[in-house]
This record gives structure tokens, C-alpha cells and sequence, in this order.
């Protein structure tokens, strides 16, 4: 068969389509797993579990709300709160001389949201865990 | 902004070897997100925030984190690090115009 420049970009579209479609299904079937989330954890499913998130119930003031992770034998995690105009807040890799791996930070959230800690295991497995916090007065300006 | 910017961080000044210690960072920091509006002018003022932050003992690495817009003004930071030898920690901030804040705190051995 000869390839013309229609074929090429027929066959191109229907490969992505195809790409694209498991992707979507994929999503849907993992608990609407954020894009934020898959962007960290390469596409694959995080298992509930296994990371400790311990935060506020209530934020009184969203500029500033104290939240630690707590994630035995992570190499990495991402803190991730989808109600912020940017859900990502920080990225930690735990080096050779971390003790333990739990990280405390403050970080600010817009709105009462559900805020997600994904954690890259030794293995290569994914863990996470969610939290609700309810802000009082939203940080990010606004 | 490189004005103003003070690094603090509580270190013990001695641990048994092997063990594991916490370690408190904070550094003074506007974080500006990039998302506030001047209330005189009505012009959002540009993004200004730490991006990185690193902690390395004798050349380790204890833990790398890379900062959102989303962190904290003065943002702080506690881990926990062990301690294998007698030595020296390593604190480094990255702002985005380019600076580097530096703190170090050394650790002798009980």
C-alpha cells in the first residue's frame, strides 16, 4: 500500500484516538484519580494505604495551614490539593540519610478542599492517602 | 527579592552516632504566588517564591523538595535526619531570580 499524505494523517489520528481512549477509561475506572496525580505517579493507580496524612479538620486561616506526611519506606511524595489553582505544592525525595520519611510543611489552600499525599515506594508502587480540610478564610489571594 | 531574607534552622548541637534527629527549618520569604493583585494599581505583581529547598549532611542527601506556589509564606519545613558520623548540614534555598540563601549547622558526635 502506498501512503499518501491523507493516509498518514488518518492512520495518525486513529493511533492517537487509540492511545487516548484506554487512558480516559483508565482514569474513570481509579476513582478519578487527578491529572495531577497521574502526572506524578507516571499513569499508574496509587493504592489507598500505607501513607499517614495528619492536617487541621479546620483551617481557620487557609494562608497558613500545617500539614505533615508521613510515609514509611517512600522515596518520594507529592502533596496535592486539587482545590488550589495549582494542585501541586511540593515534591519531596528522601535522600540515603532521612531518617524516617515524614516531612511537615504549611501550605496554603484557597478553599475547604480534599488535599491528597501520593508516595513513590522502594519498589516502585504508588500509595496515597486524603484528608478534608475546611478553610475558614482562603490563602492564594484572591 | 533578595531583601530580607533570613534562614533559620534548629539543629542539636550533638547527637549519639547513628541517630536520628529533627531538624526545623524556616526562612523569611514573601512567596509571592504570581495570583495577587496590587490593590493600588490593579496589576497582578509578579510570581517571587523559593522553588527548592535541599538539606545534605557531609555531601548526603537528606531530602529534596521542590516548592510550589502553593507553600507557605516564610515557609518552614521539619524532617528528620540521622546522624553517622560528626559532620556538617547543608541548607540551600533557590529563589527563582536566581539567588541562593545558605544556612549550615554542625553536629558533633555525644
Amino acid at each position: 500500500m502506498e501512503l499518501t499524505r491523507r493516509d498518514t494523517l488518518v492512520v495518525g489520528a486513529g493511533a492517537l484516538a487509540a492511545t487516548a481512549l484506554p487512558f480516559q477509561a483508565f482514569a474513570a475506572s481509579h476513582g478519578g484519580a487527578s491529572e495531577t496525580e497521574m502526572a506524578f505517579t507516571g499513569g499508574a493507580a496509587a493504592k489507598m494505604g500505607g501513607v499517614t496524612i495528619t492536617a487541621p479538620e479546620i483551617a481557620e486561616n487557609g494562608n497558613t495551614v500545617p500539614v505533615s506526611i508521613d510515609a514509611p519506606g517512600a522515596v518520594s511524595v507529592a502533596l496535592i490539593a486539587e482545590g488550589n489553582p495549582e494542585p501541586l505544592t511540593a515534591s519531596v525525595a528522601f535522600g540515603p540519610l532521612a531518617a524516617a520519611q515524614n516531612i511537615s510543611m504549611r501550605i496554603r489552600l484557597a478553599k475547604s478542599q480534599k488535599v491528597t499525599a501520593v508516595a513513590k515506594m522502594a519498589d516502585g508502587s504508588f500509595a496515597k492517602a486524603s484528608t478534608e480540610i475546611k478553610v475558614t478564610i482562603g490563602g492564594c489571594g484572591g | 527579592m533578595a531583601s530580607g531574607v533570613k534562614p533559620r534552622v534548629k539543629v542539636p548541637k550533638s547527637a549519639a552516632a547513628g541517630s536520628a534527629i529533627t531538624i526545623k527549618t524556616l526562612i523569611s520569604h514573601k512567596m509571592e504566588s504570581g495570583r495577587r493583585k496590587d490593590k493600588k494599581t490593579g496589576e497582578l505583581i509578579p510570581r517571587s517564591i523559593i522553588n527548592r529547598f535541599t538539606c545534605e549532611f557531609n555531601g548526603q542527601s537528606v531530602v529534596d523538595i521542590a516548592m510550589e506556589t502553593s507553600i507557605s509564606t516564610n515557609p518552614f519545613f521539619q524532617f528528620d535526619a540521622t546522624v553517622p558520623e560528626a559532620g556538617e548540614f547543608k541548607f540551600t534555598w533557590y529563589d527563582d531570580d536566581g539567588s541562593v540563601y545558605e544556612a549550615a549547622k554542625k553536629v558533633k558526635i555525644a
